[in-house]
């Protein structure tokens, strides 16, 4: 591969490296995986002045769980630490659920969960599933710390509200308040494929009732899309054969794919109707059956 | 004691790949590893337009790039009359495009700089005025009236046909059809593929002024063509040439054509007397280098009621892209399409064929395929299909009623071929069996009461293999034979040589494992080297599964006159007449006194140090093999597969394959050809197509578009064999290297359908990607991947 000449720093510390990026001016570039920014920079489609590599960045390779529940990912954790992990499969059915389906293996032995959240890919696979979990991301800048809800981080394909000299120190998943149930469903022509379809569902029941529900859309828009109407038809009872038709109705409307090689607009939608059928109703009851 | 033959790794033997002991420590020797003192480095300039003028090129920025040394435009190559080359089909392709660009990707400008990042900047400082020009992405486009002329360069074409042929009995044809009681039509596009080997193409051309000696180090499957081709093109002194190709990371037919980035790495070398490396990247090698396929079908099978075959009429269209380059040695116009149904029985066929060019990427070549086999395989196949669905025969049955006999050999086809030998209905018994076939049949009834749909796909073909005879095989007029040369050490070690080059076959390993079985010396002590035209003796070179049934048959054929020598040897040695002397494996002994005996080595030994009057000291030779047809290799392919109503996803449930090419010379490597075969076969069926867009925009131009399988998705396969050997190779062999690739796509395709059939849906183009799939299951209508064109228009 040949990219454009760039300048390449790998501080030290998390102020180094924003300051680096405040250097640049919005000329510099985060490295952390590199598994979507070297591509580019090999077809040169990127070609930023200079790459901020954080892989040095000492204590930011975590993946934990807090006493309350929430959930921690550093900067640094890589999608292969969250397919193994024990705790996901434990606590979070969503998450464990897309882990393995991320990119391929040997993607994942790079790739960062932070990472794939702050490069905005409409047809990245973690950006649905935070979504669909309520989940946040910590930024910190010269200025502070401030928490950016994954729902609100995209402003567009490949763009988010981050600032140029910010930097993503960890991605959060809320404690839940009730059992989490859901799961990540996705098409793809083959592993490693971008999403034709992905569906993120994560819902929280208490005493049978569905108290909280999530749903993020992959690849079936310019950005990832949270199905808030589709979530909020489960809400206020248990879900039932109805309250899965109506979610799956709205989540196909909520989508808006556009026909490609990967198939038609109208395979899309009713793709993600299927997924969000098919979620759900494996979803376990208190006594462990699926609706 | 005879030598146990499997020991010394010998016919049948199972040995370890040679090469692999460097390639898997990371010690091959690649065209990219290899770095000459001095040298520089080439990029090119591609076209981001499918059709356009070219008004203006300013290479001003480009030059003063420090580290540039040199800008090459067409006008550069024109100035040595090379901004044009000729073909393999007798065409011309441009070199660096003068007049105008005629498809995306093609070759427009070169950069020659100190490194290759500068060399990719100075590309992107070139400035390029284009007049676009309307596009041409398909046969119905191009034949349409009015259609704009792609190839206004050459005199005399006033259209887009590239040719219009037509080969079989078409009176005969005509009257099967007047008689028959049912015809099943069916129309099948092919879509282009890509053979998209792991190292892409590349050279390293080196001209030195001191010695006028040019050596290029050259991804090139036919190193001695190549040397012919630059001797010829170039004007340069054949014995001034040296083509070296090193070791290749695969080739499936992409790296037999001349390339524009060969052909100008050579003259900037003349040019700037140092040496030039171009390594293509991905997406050059995926826009711009030989496509296969591509290619539209019309066929109607005249059927019987019984299910006898009558007749068959086929008309093919195919796409060429903007030059017609295919790299074809025969001298049919659409290669060997009409070896379609050879190995049934059939009493008339007739086949029109038509090419035209389009705004895409030259280069048919034969993907592992013997030059349109492929498709010739897959449409038979699907027809073969359809044509027992429409009778309601069982489609393992109407094969069995119309197969060729065992006793019926030889056989000449409908379309003039002649097969000479195969047990097909027994290859078809050993894969059913294998499969479970009314198992699977009983299951499949089971499984639709509960909505769910399984199929099971048969394909069942025999292939022409190992080109050629010269007779109806040339390139540039140069014959298909090839060659071996084959030099015994005192010691009794030996170095082989051929003129073909192995891209990951395992030459080193199959070729002395003939050599010890004609000679007795082992395996281990016999080096083979290719690839060099310095040292290798004049070959075809390897492609169309042609290396055993040529190549492997002059390996037999130089060991054996090294026999006929040492047989002298020994009658000297043990002082008795040759007449009175026996051969066993890597011995000759005195027939009545068997005890006496001399081996191989030591009549190896005897050749430099104790030769008797009148006969040449040494023990080498060397055999040009002519072979008096091709190899026939039949196999059978099963797959069953489960679709999945709600998303149009298919999965393979088992797949069996049945594959007789002769004798085994080393039968893992022959598994791990029908392995590799097979994955590319389900990569076709599945998920591999490059498409283009209205305005010719290759959408495939990198492997997130060009789906290559993984083994996360690729299906295990079940490996059978039946063995017919070949009666008139001298081991016994067949070719076999592409018959999986081909035969295989059929059986996905065909196992697809079968799960959905009675749904009023004939076909679905591959590839069979999931949203086909379910457009077919809902729409309940063929779904095809481009416009087909049809018979009437012609």
């Amino acid at each position: 591969m040949y990219p454009s000449r760039f300048r390449y720093e790998a501080p030290r510390s998390v102020e180094e490296a924003i300051a680096l990026l405040h250097q640049g001016g919005g000329e510099a570039k985060v490295l952390a995986g590199g598994q979507s920014l070297v591509p580019m920079l090999k077809l040169r489609f990127a070609s930023p002045e200079m790459l901020v590599d954080i892989n040095n960045l000492p204590g930011l390779d975590y993946l934990r769980v807090d006493a309350d529940g929430t959930i921690r990912i550093g900067a640094l954790c890589r999608h292969a630490d969250l397919e193994k992990s024990t705790l996901l499969a434990a606590h979070q059915p969503t998450m464990a659920a897309a882990a393995p389906l991320v990119a391929d293996p040997i993607v994942r032995n790079r790739g960062t969960l932070v990472g794939s959240l702050c490069h905005a890919d409409p047809q990245g696979d973690w950006a649905s599933v935070m979504i669909a979990l309520g989940g946040h991301i910590v930024a910190q800048g010269p200025k502070g710390r401030r928490k950016i809800a994954v729902a609100d981080l995209m402003k567009g394909p490949f763009q988010t509200v981050l600032a140029y000299d910010e930097l993503a120190i960890e991605a959060v998943v809320p404690a839940p308040k009730g059992v989490a149930g859901g799961g990540y469903l996705k098409l793809e022509r083959r592993v490693g494929d971008f999403a034709t379809v992905g569906v993120a569902i994560a819902i929280e029941t208490s005493a049978g009732s569905v108290i909280r529900a999530g749903i993020g859309l992959t690849g079936v828009g310019g950005s990832t899309i949270n199905a808030v109407d589709a979530a909020g038809a489960l809400l206020g009872g248990p879900l039932t054969a109805d309250t899965i038709a109506r979610a799956s109705e709205l989540a196909a409307q909520a989508a808006q794919p556009r026909s490609d090689h990967r198939g038609s607009a109208t395979y899309k939608r009713h793709i993600v109707s299927t997924f969000v059928t098919r979620i759900l109703t494996s979803v376990p009851d208190s006594k462990g059956k699926a609706a | 004691m005879q030598l146990d033959e499997i020991k010394i790794g010998g016919l049948g033997a199972s040995r370890r790949r040679v090469e692999d002991n460097r390639f898997i420590r990371g010690k091959g020797n690649y065209v990219d590893d290899i770095v000459l003192p001095g040298m520089l480095h080439m990029e090119i300039l591609r076209s981001p337009l499918a059709h356009a003028r070219i008004k203006s090129i300013d290479t001003t920025k480009a030059w003063a790039i420090p580290g540039v040394r040199l800008v090459m435009t067409g006008e550069t190559m024109a100035s040595r009359n090379l901004a044009w080359m000729p073909t393999l089909s007798y065409d011309t392709q441009a070199v660096l495009a003068t007049d105008k660009v005629r498809f995306q990707g093609q070759e427009v400008a070169c950069v020659i700089a100190d490194d290759p990042y500068i060399a990719k900047d100075a590309c992107e400082a070139i400035v390029v005025e284009y007049e676009p020009l309307p596009v041409i992405v398909n046969p119905q486009q191009a034949l349409a009236p009015g259609a704009p002329l792609i190839r206004d360069d050459k005199e005399n074409q006033l259209d887009n046909v590239v040719f219009d042929w037509a080969v079989g009995d078409k009176d005969g044809t005509d009257r099967a059809f007047a008689a028959a009681d049912v015809v099943s039509k069916l129309e099948l596009h092919y879509p282009r593929s890509h053979p998209s080997p792991l190292e892409s193409c590349g050279s390293i051309a080196d001209f030195d002024r001191a010695t006028s000696k040019l050596t290029v180090y050259m991804t090139t499957q036919a190193p001695h063509i190549i040397r012919a081709a630059v001797a010829l093109v170039a004007e340069l002194p054949e014995h001034m040439i040296r083509i070296i190709s090193p070791d290749l990371g695969g080739g499936f037919g992409n790296k037999v054509p001349v390339y524009p980035g060969y052909v100008a790495s050579i003259l900037a070398s003349i040019l700037l007397e140092r040496p030039v490396k171009w390594i293509e990247d991905k997406t050059g090698n995926l826009i711009s280098t030989g496509f296969a396929r591509d290619i539209y079908l019309h066929g109607e099978m005249a059927l019987r009621k019984d299910g006898k075959i009558l007749g068959v009429r086929m008309h093919t269209d195919s796409d060429h892209g903007a030059f017609f380059s295919d790299a074809q040695p025969s001298k049919f116009k659409i290669g060997l399409m009409h070896s379609t149904f050879a190995c049934y029985d059939i009493p008339a066929a007739h086949l029109t064929a038509r090419g035209v060019y389009t705004n895409k990427a030259p280069g048919g070549v034969a993907y592992r395929c013997s030059f349109r086999v492929t498709e010739a395989m897959f449409f038979q196949e699907r027809m073969v299909q359809a044509a027992a669905d429409d009778l309601g025969i069982d489609q393992a049955e109407f094969r069995r009623i119309n197969f060729v006999r065992d006793d019926d050999f030889p056989h000449r086809t409908a379309f003039g071929f002649l097969t000479d030998s195969g047990q097909y209905g027994k290859c078809l018994d050993v894969g059913l069996e294998a499969i479970g076939y009314q198992d699977f049949l009983r299951q499949k009834a089971e499984a639709a009461k509960q909505g769910r749909l399984l199929g099971i796909g048969i394909s069942t073909m025999t292939e022409p293999l190992g080109a050629g005879n010269s007779r109806e095989y040339d390139i540039l007029g140069i014959k298909m034979f090839d060659s071996a040369e084959l030099r015994v050490h005192m010691t009794g070690k030996a170095i082989l040589r051929t003129g073909a080059k192995s891209q990951g076959q395992g030459h080193e390993t199959t070729w002395a494992q003939i050599v010890a079985h004609e000679l007795g010396i082992p395996a281990d002590d016999v080096t083979v080297e290719e690839g060099d035209t310095d040292t290798a003796p004049f070959g075809m070179g390897t492609y169309a599964s042609r290396s055993t049934p040529v190549a492997g048959a002059a390996v037999a054929m130089v060991s054996r006159k090294i026999r006929a020598k040492a047989r002298k040897l020994a009658a000297h040695l043990l002082e008795v007449s040759e007449e009175d002397i026996e051969w066993e494996l890597g011995r000759f002994y005195v027939r009545s006194s068997p005890d006496r005996g001399v081996t191989i080595q030591e009549c190896a030994m005897a050749a430099y140090s104790n030769v008797p009057d009148g006969l040449e000291p040494g023990l080498e030779n060397n055999a040009y093999y002519d072979p008096p047809n091709l190899t026939w290799p039949f196999a059978c392919y099963i797959a069953t597969v489960e679709v999945d109503p709600g998303t149009g996803v298919w999965d393979v449930l088992n797949m069996v394959a049945v594959d007789d090419c002769g004798v085994r010379i080393n039968p893992m490597i022959v598994e791990g050809q029908i392995m590799g075969g097979l994955t590319e076969a389900y990569a076709m069926a599945s998920m591999q197509f490059i498409t283009f867009d209205a305005e010719g925009n290759c959408v495939g131009s990198n492997f997130m578009d060009y789906l290559l399988p993984t083994a996360w998705e690729t299906p295990g396969f079940e490996l059978h064999e039946v063995v017919t050997p070949c009666p008139h190779h001298p081991i016994g062999a067949k070719g076999i290297g592409e018959c999986a690739t081909v035969g295989g796509p059929a059986a996905f395709v065909n196992a697809v359908m079968d799960a959905i059939k009675g749904i009023g849906v004939r076909n679905i183009d591959m590839p069979l990607l999931p949203d086909r799939v379910y457009e077919a299951l809902t729409e309940r209508h063929d779904v095809s991947g481009a416009p087909p064109v049809k018979m009437d228009d012609r």
